[in-house]
């Protein structure tokens, strides 16, 4: 089956596109939810996508989490159903809970936008599932707040269950334990900064996003995760 | 007027509400240290701990100072502060009241 993939659109959201342009490049099929809709319209999968959702004001993700989509995604995110939040959509997920921790102003406090390498440390998730352990992969980063921070019983947590799915090599941002992705409990939700759709074409200098969104979409037909129910 | 009399019975107190929104300790605050590093290097001794943060400032009608307290409290909660990296200072205080 073709897995149907829902692209969240906030305001001021600009990475739907590559997100949507991504997952036809690996012969998914990719739906707009318009973040003022309360409805995920039955789509397998959902991502929600970086940019600048509300303008960031406030702080990023902080108005978006209210968007009724999100309260669509967190009734899916229960059930199991697979979702990723890239870059601004790793501090969606944040905000709204359905991931812990939260993403402060890069180190440097300079906003970040290059090429970085990731190292799979767990291929337990929807995002990694077609990777191998200790995978190096190229894919850029676009960020100022990108770096990680929980509290250090959270991080205990995360490490003990290998919930850190992608660390960073030479950490950019200041993320804690070089931390550039996490997933949920139930693994089946995703947050990570770098941008794996922009790494999906040659033409964009790597193509290492693709195994990353292929397992995105092996979830999404109910091929991905063993602890997916159904 | 029937409003004048509504007010007379819900006497609603105009609050001035002051909300300081800050990294919690442990947090790194890059742009605190930047700033102290610039301070020291225009020649400013002595200075310290530099912190950044928000200030929101809004009116809140309320009935009486706790229940504004009430409602400061949950709206930081819920929107205004992100308890993983931020701390709340709140401050409330009433308007005088206006000269009739």
């Amino acid at each position: 089956m073709t897995p149907l993939i829902g692209v969240v659109v906030f305001p001021g959201s600009n990475c739907d596109r590559d997100a949507m342009e991504g997952v036809r490049a690996l012969g998914g099929e990719s739906t707009v939810l318009w973040h003022a809709d309360a409805t995920i319209k039955g789509v397998d999968a959902v991502i929600v996508p970086g940019g600048f959702a509300h303008g960031d004001y406030l702080r990023p993700g902080a108005i978006a989490r209210f968007s009724p989509v999100m309260s669509a995604i967190a009734d899916f995110a229960a059930e199991g159903g697979p979702v990723v939040g890239i870059c601004n959509g790793f501090q969606v997920l944040t905000e709204a809970g359905l991931l812990p921790g939260a993403l402060q102003k890069n180190r440097g406090l300079k906003f970040l936008c290059r090429t970085v390498t990731l190292r799979v440390d767990s291929t337990d998730s929807v995002l990694t599932s077609a990777l191998d352990n200790g995978a190096l992969l190229r894919i850029p980063i676009n960020h100022f707040e990108g770096n990680y921070t929980c509290a250090p019983e959270t991080l205990a947590a995360l490490r003990a269950d290998e919930r850190v799915v992608v660390r960073y090599v030479g950490n950019p941002n200041g993320s804690m334990d070089d931390i550039a992705g996490i997933c949920s409990e139930g693994r089946n939700v995703v947050g990570l900064m770098p941008h794996p759709e922009r790494a999906c074409d040659p033409l964009l200098g790597s193509t290492d996003g693709m195994p990353l969104l292929q397992s995105f979409l092996a979830a999404a037909s109910g091929a991905g995760v063993s602890s997916r129910p159904g | 007027m029937g409003g004048a009399c509504e007010r007379a019975r819900l006497p609603v107190v105009t609050f001035d509400v002051l909300v300081e929104v800050r990294l919690r300790p442990g947090i790194a605050d890059p742009q605190g240290a930047t700033i102290e590093r610039s301070l020291t290097a225009l020649g400013f001794v002595g200075v310290r701990d530099v912190r950044v943060g928000k200030a929101i400032r809004f009116t809140l009608d309320a009935p009486d100072e706790a229940s504004a307290r009430d409602q400061v409290t949950e709206l930081c909660r819920r929107l205004l502060a992100n308890p993983v990296m931020e701390d709340v200072d709140v401050t409330v205080a009433a308007r005088s009241p206006a000269t009739p």
